[in-house]
């Protein structure tokens, strides 16, 4: 009967206290709860559970997860409860918090939880984030209550009072139309407000409620939710395309980074590299070795890596060209052969020191996360990095090609090399430069991977041939052909997957650029002039 | 490097080769057949490993037909022998019948498993034979042909045709790893239990199978040698050596090119097909690039342009990967692309070229013709 009138007063409590008065809630425990928590009978242990779960202190919540993890003992001989940690090690008393030596384990008796007992638990625990003074914590933990089927009205209707936050105040004033739409008891004027509110929200819920509307008896309402079901639709349509977009910009960008450094060492000097997936490959894992070098600090090491990656691919491809490729000069298809076989050295080289598994690269905090557009159209912050990233990047490539001395050098060792050696320029070193150019910039293109998929030894290989096709397709020397066949590819493929599906979306899109290069064999963007004869 | 004269078919290097794989073949399959007590027998898995062998040889030669006397440098031919690997597993999968997992006398297995059902139409035929037989030269002959055919007539050549076969691979087991194909996704076709009515566990059967390897390879190793030592071979290396020249003279390159590639696709499709009912799997493996490229380096390996250079180089391989992989796992990719590396850096001729670069080498040595004038 007492108990009965202290739930009462706590959920009195847990509904009119405002969230300021989170601290002060400090509830002692009451003598009658915690000797039901130590008794054996069940039913006794769900009371405790329950008058627990009405208490909004940092102590019940401890208590509460101890008993649901299985780490809450009472002492047989003083018959206090003690939450002892898993390593059993670390022992702490239940009710005041302090620590405690260690004691032994033949002294303790486990208080044990059934199933049920567990979610109830689990569910009051979430209740009290629901009030949490981060507005983070508090929308997930709203997100999370919304997902189960029956959310009451009433507690919504009590966060909503006390509630600042405008995200989540929408949330919440979206839900309550939700119900109040469809609540059969709902006049007229309550639905058209609901519909109203609706009309912004996209979701699938929201669509089948005012579709339900629509067809309703009151004329006004089904006018309204007809209007907008259209906006929602609109709405929808302009935003799956504006994310097909972008997804499509973001994966044309990962190619375009990939098939870059490609687009120098391939498309300028003429040479096949095979090992140019690896060579991305080195790039991730450097970002891996930068961040075990410094641990806790993963975006430092994300930017530290990045001209780490450079210098480490960019150093593997000198020593390449210097050992393999310098002898192979004119002779494309066996470069292609010796550089396959560098590529599997590589490969499991990484396998053999590191470990065939794929690593863990830590995403820095500034790269997570999303941007909000609009209500329902956000984008997630890594892909707009790497959009950034990429071209950045091409920028660069592009300013070294056509504004320093080496670039001229390039052109020229390209386009005629005896003229170009007759004229002093050191053909050899510009070779060495030029491929560890674009060695270093596959280093860095895998610095970015590094952050959008696993970091594996087989990383470079999924990236090899997109890359060449990209390369090929936009055409052989040029570096705009480059970005726009890496753009172009991206966007095709994002655009044919919800048709579909991946996988043949991937088929088609190599086939189609099969097709392409028998109809247009020299790419998007063909050399021209004298240069193109040979 | 090719002399003036017309070769002979049978010059003293194929007739020597010829009798070389009779012989060895004809010995393998006396020991298989030999009873299991006697000291000479061989295991059945022995003699399919090296049925397997010579599948790969087969697949070999029909690369270094087209690189070596033509110049088309393929990375995809995997992908003919998957075709005819898949058309002969379809057959083996329909023999099954109803000693299947789930009894269905109709479906294989995994068409039950995705709730099929009735057999899509290409599998239509699929339990006849010989025309399986016809498939298995079609299949992989009308996808060369479709796939060489634009890419030759418009002059796609070199590394951009090496990569666009590659590309070409790598779709195709894009496409074979889906279930929604209906050849088995990434599982491929296996649990085959007999061929033509004829368990395939029997000994009988391996050594039978052996047999009908040993001879395709030997009648495509007379067929290829027949055909370049006629004037279409003599053609194909003006091709490879000076296109546009031979184009000039009047010979519609493109269509010489066609010729080949077909050809040897076909080759390769058989090879597959030989090769499945003595691995018992047919998965979409063989259309990794990978693959290919390993039987372009066997190819590179033996020597090139003298098509039992290919079959060589893909014994030797083939034997030092199933050396490597069970002895030292790890070792094997190091090995296999230091052999890429060390093979065209310093022997541009091959195993079988080997002779020829000791005798360049030492005729150098002993005509001083740049001789240090201050010694």
């Amino acid at each position: 009967m007492f108990n009965c009138r202290r739930a009462i007063l706590c959920i009195c409590l847990l509904i009119f206290l405002p969230l300021r008065a989170y601290a002060a809630a400090e509830l002692t425990l009451a003598p009658e709860t915690l000797e039901s928590l130590k008794s054996a009978r069940v039913t006794d242990r769900n009371r405790a559970i329950e008058d627990l779960g009405r208490i909004l202190s940092e102590n019940a919540s401890t208590l509460l997860q101890a008993l649901r993890d299985g780490a809450l003992y009472v002492d047989k001989e003083d018959d206090s409860l003690i939450i002892l940690e898993a390593d059993g090690q670390k022992a702490a008393d239940a009710v005041s918090g302090t620590a405690l030596p260690a004691p032994d384990k033949s002294r303790l008796r486990k208080v044990g939880t059934s199933n049920s007992q567990r979610e109830a638990i689990t569910g009051f625990l979430s209740g009290r984030l629901l009030r949490h003074p981060d507005a983070d914590t508090r929308l997930r933990a709203l997100e999370n209550l919304l997902e189960r089927s029956q959310t009451d009205k009433n507690l919504l209707l009590s966060l909503l009072r006390d509630e600042k936050d405008p995200r989540i105040r929408q949330r919440l004033e979206g839900s309550l139309a939700l119900l109040s739409a469809r609540d059969p008891a709902s006049s007229p004027a309550e639905l058209l407000r609901a519909v109203e509110i609706l009309r912004d929200e996209a979701s699938p819920k929201t669509r089948q409620v005012l579709e339900e509307l629509q067809k309703g008896r009151d004329p006004a309402v089904a006018a309204a939710a007809d209007k907008a079901l259209y906006t929602l639709r609109v709405t929808a349509d302009r935003v799956s395309m504006l994310e097909t977009l972008f997804f499509g910009l973001s994966l044309g960008s990962i190619l375009v980074l990939t098939s870059i450094g490609l687009a120098v060492t391939f498309g300028v000097m003429g040479v096949i590299n095979m090992a140019h997936g690896e060579l991305v490959m080195l790039g991730a894992y450097t970002v891996w070795g930068m961040q075990q070098l410094l641990p806790g600090r993963p975006g430092l090491a994300l930017l530290l890596s990045v001209p780490a990656a450079f210098l480490v691919s960019g150093s593997t491809g000198a020593l390449l060209e210097r050992c393999v490729i310098r002898h192979l000069y004119g002779r494309p298809l066996e470069t292609l052969l010796a550089t396959f076989g560098v590529s599997l050295i590589l490969q499991q080289a990484v396998r053999t020191l590191i470990s065939p598994m794929n690593r863990a690269v830590e995403s820095p905090e500034f790269m997570s996360g999303m941007l909000h557009i609009t209500g329902n159209f956000s984008l997630t912050c890594n892909r707009i990095y790497v959009i950034c990233f990429c071209l950045g990047v091409f920028i660069l490539i592009y300013a070294i090609m056509h504004k320093t001395r080496l670039g001229l050098e390039v052109r020229a060792v390209t386009q005629n090399r005896p003229i170009a050696r007759s004229l002093g320029v050191n053909a050899s070193a510009v070779d060495s430069m030029t491929f560890a150019l674009g060695s270093g910039v596959a280093g860095m293109a895998g610095a970015a991977l590094s952050q959008l998929t696993n970091v594996g030894p087989n990383l470079g290989q999924g990236y090899i041939v997109d890359s060449f096709l990209v390369v090929v397709f936009g055409g052989v020397g040029n570096l705009w052909g480059t970005l726009c066949g890496g753009l172009i590819l991206g966007l095709v493929n994002k655009i044919l997957e919800p048709v579909s599906g991946a996988m043949l979306a991937k088929i088609i899109l190599l086939a189609g650029v099969i097709l392409f290069m028998q109809a247009k064999p020299k790419g998007l963007f063909p050399e021209r002039g004298r240069a193109a004869e040979n | 490097m090719q002399s003036e004269q017309p070769e002979r078919l049978f010059a003293p290097s194929t007739l020597i080769f010829s009798a070389g794989i009779t012989l060895a073949s004809a010995a393998v399959i006396f020991c298989a057949l030999l009873p299991t007590g006697s000291p000479l027998h061989m295991g059945g898995y022995m003699v399919s490993l090296l049925g397997k062998y010579l599948c790969f040889a087969l697949l070999a030669l029909s690369i270094d037909l087209i690189w070596g006397y033509l110049g088309i440098l393929s990375l995809g031919h995997g992908a003919f022998f998957g075709l005819g690997g898949y058309a002969m597993g379809m057959y083996l999968m329909r023999e099954i019948g109803s000693r299947g997992m789930y009894g269905n006398p109709l479906l294989p297995d995994f068409m039950v498993f995705l709730n099929w059902k009735e057999l899509p139409w290409y599998w239509l035929g699929s339990d006849s034979f010989p025309f399986i037989c016809l498939l298995i030269l079609i299949l992989p002959g009308l996808a060369a042909f479709l796939f060489a055919w634009p890419a030759f007539r418009s002059r796609v050549s070199g590394v951009y045709l090496s990569i666009i076969t590659q590309a070409m691979t790598y779709a195709l087991m894009l496409a074979f790893f889906r279930n929604e194909m209906g050849f088995g996704g990434n599982n491929g076709l296996t649990d085959f239990k007999s061929l033509l009515g004829f368990p395939l566990q029997s000994e009988g059967m391996g050594a039978a199978l052996f047999a009908a390897s040993a001879l395709a390879l030997l009648l495509a190793f007379l067929l290829c040698r027949l055909i370049v030592v006629s004037r279409l071979g003599r053609v194909f290396i003006a091709v490879r050596d000076a296109e546009s020249r031979a184009r000039f003279i009047g010979y519609r390159v493109e269509y010489v090119k066609l010729a080949a590639f077909v050809f040897s696709a076909l080759l390769a499709g058989v090879a597959g097909a030989l090769y499945v009912p003595q691995v018992g799997i047919i998965n979409p493996g063989v259309f990794a690039p990978l693959f290919s490229v390993e039987m372009v380096v066997c190819v590179a390996l033996g020597g090139r342009g003298r098509l039992y250079g290919a079959i060589l180089g893909a014994l030797a391989v083939s034997f030092a990967k199933t050396w490597f992989t069970t002895a030292l796992p790890d070792v094997w990719l190091f090995f296999l692309g230091a052999l890429f590396v060390l093979v065209t850096l310093f022997l541009p001729g091959g195993l079988a070229g080997l002779p020829d670069q000791i005798q360049e080498a030492a005729r150098k040595k002993s005509v001083p013709s740049a001789a240090p004038l201050s010694a």
